[in-house]
């Protein structure tokens, strides 16, 4: 231990009157612990591309139900990834007690969750390039509208996994719970989204349960950019409710950290 | 409770009057069990004060009272002038938990860099924040391991990471919660040597837990705990030389005796390495 210099450093300069350098500082940090982590990082970005090639030779027959099939994944891969990756790692966050010394600090919730999002979200951006470069050019997706609008609904959707990812990692008290959450959160938003049967075919109630999941818009903002070539009112109503939601989850999200715990 | 403060010396650095932490009628309630009962104290400035106790006895929730993340605290608890927990105090305090609290997928100098952005944000302190996190390594020893992954330290190298986060930004108040715990005997006295410099050329406060009784001859100023309640408090020299016993921890089973009525022993306690575990 080396002798400590007995004057102090003048106190920090106050920065600017936002709190973003510590979103940012927070958003770079997670991203320098994915990088130690490069097979994660290759996993999110080639599972959903391997999947899409898999996908367009399970119908190699029926062209149309790639086109359908396809576009709703593209919005479902980036909602899934993040969510997994989210609910691990803020629950990392969690039982480490790093969690509880940044909020000993002066760190905003929003900093944090904004920095999760910002961070997950670029990433999300990045594998759905990939994604949908591959299925549009790749593998012959026929896609009417325009590729940037699938990536906007992409985006949204992976927002929307790590507002839920981070808001379920709360109900979880190990990795091992909060993996299961996957199925009990996922699943039934995947069944009822319109992927397997048209939703207005279902049953009534599970229409009715479906109008209310927000997987269901998501899929529903990809067929119609498949469908349609200009943005259709629907498209933008779709839009406007995944972001909803994701900023609602979000904010039920930023609840669960508690600066005072139990 | 017996309250020993009448022999404390003043200290060299001359601290402000105004006591860096002051408890009254403390209380924490946690589930259905009330952990701290009624407590009454103060930590001086600039100066060590351990916090000793047998494991369970309540001081990491003391500490996270003082600190300001224990939740359902009730009474009076001051911490630099301002209540426990607010705004203002978080970037004047350092925390340590009892385990690391170090993101072990970035190396060293990547957690403290974070840490330290996130007490001086912002390009116009990425000048202070080099300084920091450089005075940060020397002073926990591991300017050697700074690019090293901290889950590849052994356990006394991540804690002193952990430690090393706390010292960023030069906080007036070090909450420091069993710091020295499964460390060998020679980093264990770097440790206490560099608290003691923290105290006398940076003014820093140190609140230090410990199970080990040992450590207490090593601080300022002592608060013994047991079973959520303060015991005693005082100088080391105080608590031994007014209970008649000849180390602090016969002093400390002196106390227990007389507050469960028994008479004290005759003959001064055997000191045992783990009594107090």
């Amino acid at each position: 231990m080396t002798a400590v210099p007995a004057t102090a450093p003048a106190p920090p300069r106050p920065g600017p009157a936002l709190l973003v350098p510590r979103t940012l500082a927070t958003a770079a940090r997670v991203l320098r612990q994915l990088r130690h982590d490069p097979r994660s990082i290759a996993l999110m970005i080639l599972v959903p591309c391997v999947m899409l090639l898999l996908l367009r030779y399970v119908f190699d027959g029926n062209a149309a139900a790639f086109d359908s099939i396809g576009a709703s994944l593209l919005g479902i891969f980036p909602l899934i990834t993040m969510f997994l990756v989210t609910s691990i790692a803020t629950l990392r966050e969690r039982t480490s007690g790093t969690l509880e010394r940044l909020l000993a600090m002066p760190l905003g919730k929003a900093d944090l969750i904004g920095g999760y999002a910002l961070a997950f979200g670029g990433l999300a951006v990045l594998q759905s390039a990939l994604a949908t470069a591959l299925a549009r050019w790749g593998l012959g997706l026929d896609v009417t509208g325009s590729p940037w609008l699938l990536l906007l609904v992409a985006l949204l959707d992976a927002l929307l996994g790590t507002a839920l990812g981070l808001f379920v990692s709360a109900f979880a008290s190990s990795e091992f719970q909060a993996v299961q959450f996957m199925p009990a959160v996922i699943f039934p938003q995947l069944l009822l989204c319109g992927l397997f049967a048209p939703r207005s075919t279902m049953h009534p109630v599970l229409e009715a349960i479906s109008d209310v999941l927000p997987m269901s818009y998501a899929v529903d903002g990809m067929n119609q950019v498949l469908r349609h070539d200009d943005v259709t009112g629907t498209f933008i109503r779709d839009c406007a409710i995944v972001a909803g939601c994701a900023v609602l989850v979000l904010g039920l999200g930023a609840a669960t950290l508690r600066r005072r715990t139990p | 409770m017996m309250n020993y403060s009448p022999g404390d010396a003043p200290s060299p650095g001359a601290p402000s009057p105004l006591p860096a932490v002051r408890a009254a009628n403390l209380a924490v309630v946690r589930g259905t069990r009330t952990v701290l009962r009624g407590l009454d104290f103060t930590v001086p400035r600039g100066r060590i004060t351990g916090l000793l106790g047998p494991s369970g006895c309540g001081k990491s929730t003391l500490m996270r009272a003082v600190v300001g993340t224990q939740d359902r605290v009730t009474g009076t608890l001051d911490v630099l002038g301002h209540p426990a927990g607010s705004a203002a105090l978080r970037p004047r305090i350092g925390y340590v938990t009892q385990a690391p609290s170090v993101y072990t997928d970035l190396t060293v100098r990547q957690n403290l860099e974070y840490f330290a952005a996130v007490l001086a944000p912002g390009r116009a302190n990425a000048d202070r924040r080099r300084t920091d996190v450089t005075r940060a390594l020397a002073d926990v020893d591991l300017t050697a391991h700074t690019d090293a992954l901290a889950g590849n330290l052994s356990g006394g190298q991540l804690s002193r990471v952990s430690l090393a986060v706390a010292l960023l930004g030069a906080p007036e108040l070090l909450v420091l919660d069993e710091p020295t715990v499964g460390l060998d005997p020679v980093l264990r006295r770097d440790l206490w040597d560099l608290f003691h410099s923290l105290a006398a050329e940076r003014a820093t406060t140190l609140l230090v837990s410990s199970h080990v009784m040992d450590e207490a001859e090593r601080c300022h100023r002592l608060l013994l705990m047991r079973d959520g309640a303060i015991l005693a408090e005082g100088t080391p020299d105080a608590l031994r030389s007014s209970t008649g016993a000849d180390s602090v921890e016969a002093a400390f089973l002196h106390l227990v005796d007389r507050a469960a009525g028994r008479t004290a022993p005759a003959e001064p306690v055997r000191p045992g390495k783990d009594l107090l575990r």
